[in-house]
């Protein structure tokens, strides 16, 4: 299995020649994947389509430590009573549970827009979705590659 | 705007003299009374700023000599691009005459012969005179700007903790200056140097990891020749990765666009008539960033050690590349008024030590600062009877010193070396000092492990690595070149996907397939561990060169590199 | 065991009417994955913070909920509308059931 294969690799890095961080999650514990995370959104929003667009999701490109991973969202609204966010999902597809973080926002947040940090176990995609006031969906998506580097300059 | 022909004739017109010489053979007297001072800095002025760049020095104090990359692939939207051009393909590129000093200064092509015919570049108390000159010349619109890597990689400034490369900067009076491997330092002294200084460490990209505070103030703005100009710094976003992090525990760095955008935006409304980027970014990432963030002039490149006898332009921004360990400083002049950049001129001066008056203030602090280190840094360890190198994407002649003596002093089957871009060449016949071989790998992680790894861990390494370097994507590549190995060859395609670019894993001495299941004894140095236990690699190194007294370099066959076409 | 969670909020202490302000808070916790095995093959037991809330004179503005993969002494920020003088209450949840809370005065001019 692809996932497994992906897991196997991380292993060996971990006790390569660099301090490979996410050896903190499961080492040992099967890994979500791009399924996992479209069953939880399925979940929530039934077959409900999202639209790409009014999210900026701010991850890095090579997260710099797979233990500490920014994760800034942000949606373009004007957050007032009649149209604002709602809630913003944010999953990745390579850890071992796919749920990252959830919010709940209000017109009284003025900005629809969090910062968090997460551990990443391997490279892999994070997804956000949105929801705004009149029920419609928005979904983004980035790739943060987690590297051993270690051979710098 | 000055035509790009014009700046290859003012940068050049001394080589020209050369272009029928022939190849090095022309005799190091001949080739001397070719380089004259005054040429070397003739310059038409223009304009009313001159930026002054210098970067990558490692610390570098005294002349030295530094073979360029003869293999510096691109890849994605640098494929064939400069800097990704290197020997032949550059000189013909830029119309420089195989043979000339530029053609020695900035390729690998015929480096030997040619050393022999220019000598030595570089040279802290060489800069300073260049340094000076320009400044007497344009006096109040001069900025200085040091593009970092400064403070590390010789044996004096391991042993000072930086003292003498900061002594003999601040002796430069730079005006900013961002840094890379100066971090690996250490959090305390970073902060315990950058308090001291006369001039401001500029970082927008580093900060405290809690709350993300500000560690470095982000830009400055300064007044040249009448001229408002804000200075941004732009530290390697990747030093966190490609460097112990445990040594900066509370920093974070960072690649954002957005926030080089918000700096630049608040330079432009604070009235800023010409925005820098001092970036340690690397060229490739540069490139990318001029495209992606408006509003920035000149951007100052550092960290991939590339030299172009030309600025780049993307857009309306200017890249200029200054290349590594002294060799060059840039000369940037600029036409500045309320509307903008109206023209510029550039040249990428090379500092030919032996045509280049030392400046006595330096040559005495660079004297005093070595005194108390000459025995260590004389000491003969052995000689060569061929070229030794590091740079270039690959292995190289320097690179298979370092492997072999872990083979045989740590007794591996496998040695992994880093593809660090520093580390001077010596030329056929020198001898081998302890300086030479610190000048290699001079770091504040030098332990060179022995540990046991199994074949597939290895694979992935390589794989790692080559996907930093070869990545399609330059805000994905993260690093130095490919990490140098010993024992084990193999075939690269850096054109393919993460995973799929390292094949063919052999092991050297027979000949047979890496077995993914099978424990190997392997060493290596500068492991981002916290706690690697190992005598430090220049013990291992000098160990090795005392054993084998003389090295005769061997064939470069360990690496083949496939789909490059 | 670590110590008793801390938390640590950065917010202004003083607003302008409608101007929105950014928060940002941190709690010292270990946020145990429940995804992990000790030496000895057993798996450690889940132990994270689960919800953290921000409100405002009683309304809460803003709620996040908190999975495994968030980092070992969670980050916060969000951001708030000031319309009027009053008092933040920060709480965060933990899957023991203690609740740790850090309150804030906030002055809108």
């Amino acid at each position: 299995m692809a996932q497994r294969a992906a897991q196997t690799r991380r292993e060996t890095l971990i006790a390569g020649m660099a301090s490979f961080a996410a050896a903190a999650i499961a080492p040992s514990l099967a890994l979500a994947d791009a399924a996992a995370v479209e069953a939880e959104i399925k979940k929530l929003y039934g077959d409900k389509k999202a639209e790409a667009g009014r999210i900026k999701l701010d991850v890095p490109q090579i997260a710099e430590n797979g233990l500490v991973v920014p994760i800034n969202v942000e949606v373009e609204s004007p957050m007032t009573a009649a149209d604002h966010v709602k809630s913003v999902h944010v999953f990745a597809d390579g850890n071992p549970l796919p749920g990252i973080v959830s919010y709940r926002f209000t017109p009284e947040s003025g900005r629809a827009a969090a910062s968090a940090r997460m551990r990443l176990a391997q490279t892999q995609n994070i997804i956000c979705i949105a929801e705004m006031a009149d029920g419609k969906l928005f979904t983004a998506r980035s790739e943060v590659k987690v590297t051993i580097g270690g051979c710098g300059g | 705007m000055v035509s790009r022909r014009e700046f290859i004739q003012a940068g050049l017109a001394g080589s020209a003299l050369l272009a029928g010489s022939g190849l090095g053979s022309i005799g190091r007297l001949a080739a001397q009374q070719r380089l004259s001072e005054a040429e070397l800095l003739r310059f038409e002025p223009l304009g009313n700023v001159t930026l002054i760049h210098v970067t990558d020095l490692h610390a570098q104090l005294v002349p030295l000599y530094f073979r360029e990359p003869s293999i510096n692939l691109g890849v994605g939207e640098a494929k064939g691009l400069v800097p990704h051009i290197t020997g032949k393909d550059f000189l013909a590129h830029y119309n420089i005459p195989a043979g000339s000093p530029m053609a020695y200064a900035l390729t690998s092509e015929d480096f030997a012969a040619l050393a022999r015919n220019y000598g030595r570049m570089g040279g802290f108390d060489r800069i300073s005179r260049v340094i000076k000159s320009i400044r007497a010349e344009r006096g109040d619109r001069c900025l200085l700007l040091d593009g970092g890597d400064t403070w590390t990689n010789s044996w004096t400034s391991l042993q000072t903790k930086a003292a003498d490369v900061v002594e003999a900067m601040n002796l430069l009076k730079p005006d900013a200056m961002t840094g890379h491997w100066e971090f690996t330092l250490g959090a305390e002294r970073v902060k315990e140097i950058t308090d001291s200084l006369a001039f401001p460490f500029l970082a927008q990209n580093v900060r405290e990891s809690e709350f993300e505070d500000r560690v470095f103030e982000p830009q400055k703005m300064f007044e040249r020749g009448g001229v408002k100009v804000a200075v941004i710094g732009q530290a390697y976003p990747y030093t966190g990765i490609a460097n112990p992090r445990w040594m900066f525990p509370k920093w974070t760095f960072s690649l954002k666009d957005d926030d080089v955008q918000k700096e630049v935006d608040a330079a432009r409304a604070a009235g800023a008539q010409l925005v820098v980027l001092l970036s340690h970014n690397g060229f490739d990432i540069d490139r990318k960033m001029a495209r992606r963030v408006k509003g920035i002039d000149v951007i100052l490149t550092a960290h991939t050690h590339d030299a172009l006898p030309e600025a780049v332009q993307v857009g309306t921004t200017l890249l200029v590349a200054t290349g590594s360990h002294g060799k060059f400083v840039s000369r940037l002049d600029l036409d500045v008024d309320k509307g903008g950049v109206k023209g510029f001129r550039y040249r990428l001066i090379p500092i030919f030590s032996d045509a280049i008056t030392p400046d006595a203030e330096m040559t005495t602090l660079v004297k005093k600062v070595r005194a108390p280190f000459e025995a260590d840094l004389g000491r003969v360890l052995g000689k060569t009877d061929g070229l030794l190198y590091r740079r270039g994407n690959f292995q190289g002649t320097f690179d298979d010193v370092f492997t072999d003596a872990m083979l045989q002093v740590r007794d591996a089957e496998i040695a992994l070396s880093p593809g660090v871009r520093w580390g001077a060449s010596l030329i056929p016949g020198q001898d081998i000092t302890f300086e030479d071989v610190t000048n290699a790998c001079a770091m504040t992680y030098p332990n060179c492990y022995r540990t046991s790894m199994k074949g597939s861990q290895i694979k992935a390494i390589l794989e790692d690595i080559g996907d930093n370097i070869f990545n399609p994507d330059p805000y994905a590549q993260g690093g130095g070149d490919m990490v140098r190995l010993g024992g084990l060859t193999f075939t690269v395609d850096p054109y393919q996907t993460s995973g799929r670019r390292i094949s063919d894993l052999r092991l050297a001495r027979n000949g047979q397939t890496l077995d993914a299941g099978r424990d190997y004894t392997v060493a290596g140095w500068a492991s981002i561990n916290q706690g690697t236990e190992g005598p430090p690699i220049w013990d291992v190194v000098s160990t090795y060169l005392q054993q084998k007294k003389v090295i005769t370099p061997r064939p470069l066959d360990a690496v083949k590199v496939v789909g490059a076409g | 065991m670590s110590n008793k969670p801390t938390p640590r909020v950065r917010v202004p202490a003083n607003a302008k009417k409608d101007e929105i302000i950014e928060i940002k808070t941190l709690i010292s916790h270990e946020m145990e994955s429940g995804q992990r095995r000790s030496a000895d093959g057993k798996t450690i037991p889940r132990k994270i913070i689960n919800t953290f809330t921000a409100a405002f004179n009683g309304k809460v503005f803003f709620e996040a909920t908190w999975h495994p993969s968030v980092s070992a002494n969670p980050y916060q920020s969000m951001f708030f509308r000031a319309s009027e003088s009053g008092e933040f209450a920060f709480s965060w949840k933990d899957d023991d059931g203690s609740v740790y809370e850090s309150k804030a005065k906030l002055t809108v001019a």
